[in-house]
């Protein structure tokens, strides 16, 4: 029948005329890839996200090797609130495997606490805000400066929006029932894919200002 | 196709297992408000796209007006510079993003992209129809900064800063930038959530038998631009929102130290240059996210009113996908002048030149294509051949702009100016027009007038040349583009004024026609002469649909089989000179398809 693992190239360079490709073709089922829309449409976001942090990133990395340019510093409540992201994770792991093995009691509670994780890592970066403010760390005093707040905030702003399809989450393994109970399962492993992938773009955000 | 290929698989024809895809769980609008306005049928999203798009085009269409009647009788019109530079840079925004990237994209990609794979909508409706309304809420900031104090930036379209967002421009210190700053980012964000409709509807949602390599030439256009999209719009967004926090809190992201009007302003050590890499990361591959959904729809137009198969369909697929790959290493051609390594220079004009190369093989197939086709002289094919004059006109100007030497001296004169609207603008939009001719029928089951039709392509097409054509000696002879006003005098001779008033004429004459296009639309949509179903007798799956115009789910109750390639016209030994892309091979068993 099909061949799932038939690389892009290999399809683009197909001599569809030929009558030993006509007959491959017409047993087609019309998918690219062996991979389900809704995980293929969050790659599609992911990868939409990467590129817009990678841009940032070179601008970052074009500024800061101008004599002018002074490091922020890095409060100890960024460790932490890394942290959260970390144990936030490993909480959807285990989530993950919760769901796999239709354990939803377990799933919920943990969901609950992939909420409570986040709002805690958001209520930190909000703090981390404050006190640099309060030292006197505007966002106009230096390009520095301007890139810190303006990451923290597009990571801010994803991880909300992470939260919108966190409640989604939450309502589909709340209301679960045989009919849904695939979809309940497939939406929490997107969640946690999601959750992981904002963890990675914090790393690397943290990462860089920490060592720029 | 080898001679003997469908004869084979004719015999083998019970070998083939019935339909097996997966039906698709559609909503169903239930009252008018679902059905029309929040509806998430991707036909009726396209059109949304489409009239919405054409409204702020028409925007475009008069500013364009205003601007010439500038230009050639300076006084004629109330109308200080400040005005006239919003004038250009409303004219060049909309009609480059909110006219034709929306156009091509959300109107054709969502009218098509399902009804020719041959799915029943986009895989995901619902962010589809978030989508159009993000993008009207987008064109709705855009409207407004036409009603706040100061008025809409006259930045220019590339809206470089420090300039853009300093108070000697006009809209600079107030919210006009802002406003278009914001409106582009919720642009980007609406077309994301459309691309993301396209490239997985695309990739995952074709019926059975629909290979990548038996997709149409639009569908590929229209998958490809939206890649570069996916690609190219994050950069925009991010130099959108990097000066929006340079003007609103006052970071130095692209602000150098600045004094204005004798005031050192709290700017410093921000860089201008880092604006104009990122704004041209996406300026460049967005004439291609233009340009490639013209060139699928053009290769599918000339092939159908040609009756004859498209000449070397793989390699026009390879040169859609080389073509967009190339347009990300091209960009700072765009910035010879800004000032750069020679080195730079020379690496930009070299690959912007091999990008030649594969949009010459696009032209040569275009032209083999109809080299002994059975040329029809319809209304899409005359605006198909119109196009292809006018691609390789823009197309050979800018081997001239690619290379540096030249570029410097013919940088910011009219020369730039009729070469970016001969190859971005007036090529893409004779498509556009070939394509609602073209597809009318399917839109709303009747033809336009056909009078009127060519009355309107010999307008357009004639006074698109009377406009652009004498541009180029413009340039040559050194006449500045964007200066408020040319009189005539030391600076400027007779035959300049005199070539602007021709030019003048000649847009408002060429506008004015595009208004008794939309006139024919109105009265056609109502009155005009039945199409019938497929009228053009093409191959492709969107119009092999039970209904006509295509109703909600596109295919009835079973989803269509492809069994070919959308170009069989003229097989030798088929009963007719089509054989559309559903028809079984035992229907047709003594057609000898030719190889492509």
């Amino acid at each position: 029948m099909i061949d799932k693992k038939e690389s892009i190239i290999k399809q683009l360079t197909q001599k569809p005329w030929e009558s030993a490709q006509v007959k491959v073709d017409n047993l087609h089922e019309g998918k690219t890839f062996n991979l389900h829309v809704g995980k293929l449409g969050l790659r599609y976001i992911m990868v939409v996200s990467t590129i817009m942090f990678c841009l940032f990133i070179v601008t970052y990395s074009d500024r800061m090797v101008y004599d002018d340019w002074v490091r922020m510093p890095e409060p100890f409540l960024l460790w932490i609130n890394t942290l959260i992201l970390f144990i936030s994770s490993f909480v959807f792991i285990r989530i993950q495997l919760a769901a796999k093995k239709n354990q939803f009691e377990k799933t919920r509670r943990d969901l609950i606490l992939i909420g409570i994780l986040a709002l805690a890592f958001l209520i930190g970066q909000l703090l981390v805000w404050q006190n640099l403010v309060e030292a006197g760390y505007y966002v106009s005093g230096s390009p520095a400066n301007g890139y810190f707040y303006l990451f923290t905030a597009l990571h801010g702003i994803h991880l909300l929006g992470g939260l919108i399809y966190w409640a989604m989450t939450i309502k589909k393994v709340w209301n679960i029932n045989n009919i849904v109970i695939r979809k309940a399962k497939h939406t929490t492993e997107l969640c946690a894919i999601y959750w992981h992938f904002l963890l990675a773009v914090w790393v690397v955000l943290f990462g860089l200002m920490l060592f720029s | 196709m080898a001679a003997d290929s469908y004869d084979d698989v004719a015999k083998s024809k019970d070998s083939i297992p019935a339909l097996e895809v997966a039906p698709q769980d559609l909503y169903h609008a239930k009252s008018f408000w679902t059905k029309y306005i929040f509806c998430q049928d991707a036909k009726v999203i396209g059109i949304q796209y489409a009239l919405t798009a054409a409204a702020i085009g028409m925007v475009g269409l008069v500013s364009s007006w205003l601007m010439r009647m500038q230009i050639a009788f300076p006084g004629l019109i109330p109308m200080d510079a400040a005005a006239y530079y919003q004038l250009v840079t409303m004219h060049g925004m909309i009609m480059v993003v909110y006219l034709l990237t929306a156009l091509f994209l959300g109107g054709f990609g969502n009218f098509l992209i399902p009804l020719m794979v041959g799915a029943r909508d986009m895989v995901f409706p619902y962010v589809n129809m978030v989508s159009y309304w993000v993008f009207f809420l987008a064109v709705l900031i855009l409207a407004a900064s036409y009603f706040v104090p100061g008025g809409p930036t006259g930045a220019g379209w590339t809206l470089y800063p420090p300039q853009a967002i300093t108070s000697g421009t006009p809209g600079g210190d107030g919210l006009g930038i802002v406003l278009m700053l914001v409106s582009l980012a919720v642009f980007v964000i609406g077309f994301t959530m459309g691309g993301l409709n396209y490239v997985i509807t695309v990739l995952q949602a074709r019926t059975r038998g629909m290979t990548l390599m038996r997709l149409p030439l639009t569908v590929w256009g229209i998958f490809t631009a939206t890649v570069l999209a996916l690609f190219a719009f994050p950069a925009l967004f991010v130099a959108g929102i990097m000066m929006t926090l340079d003007n609103m809190l006052g970071t130095s992201f692209f602000m150098p130290a600045i004094v204005e009007f004798g005031e050192r302003l709290s700017y410093d050590g921000g860089s201008p240059i880092l604006f104009q890499h990122l704004f041209w990361f996406f300026g460049h591959p967005e004439v291609y996210i233009v340009a490639l959904p013209a060139f699928g729809i053009v290769s599918d137009l000339i092939s159908v009113h040609a009756r004859k198969n498209i000449f070397g369909y793989r390699m026009m697929v390879w040169a859609i996908v080389i073509i967009g790959g190339l347009s990300f290493i091209v960009w700072a051609h765009h910035m010879y002048v800004a000032g750069m390594n020679p080195w730079f220079g020379f690496f930009f004009a070299t690959t912007t030149l091999i990008i030649a190369v594969p949009t010459a093989i696009k032209v040569y197939n275009w032209v083999l294509t109809l080299w002994r086709g059975n040329i029809k002289l319809t209304l899409p094919m005359l605006f198909s051949i119109a196009f292809i004059i006018t691609f390789v006109n823009g197309g050979l100007t800018g081997l001239f702009l690619g290379n540096v030497a030249v570029d410097v001296p013919l940088s910011d004169t009219y020369f730039v100016v009729a070469h970016f609207h001969m190859v971005m603008g007036i090529a893409p939009v004779l498509v556009i027009l070939g394509s609602i001719y073209h597809w009318f029928p399917l839109i709303t089951g009747r033809f336009l007038n056909e009078r009127l039709g060519r009355i309107h392509f010999w307008v357009t097409f004639i006074g698109s040349y009377s406009i652009y054509f004498p541009m180029h000696y413009l340039g040559f002879m050194g006449v500045t583009r964007r200066y408020f006003e040319v009189f005539e005098g030391d600076a400027f001779t007779y035959s300049i004024t005199g070539i602007n008033q021709f030019i003048t004429v000649a847009a408002l004459i060429t506008g004015a026609a595009q208004f008794l296009f939309f006139y024919n639309i109105i009265v056609s949509s109502k009155l005009g002469k039945k199409a019938g179903k497929n009228p053009w007798k093409a191959c492709s799956l969107e119009w092999q649909t039970p209904d006509v115009p295509p109703t909600h789910g596109n295919f009835g109750k079973d989803l269509p089989v492809v069994y070919r390639w959308a170009y069989d016209y003229s097989v030798p030994g088929s009963d007719n000179d089509y054989i559309t892309q559903d028809t079984p091979p035992s229907a047709v068993a003594n057609a000898k398809a030719e190889q492509t």
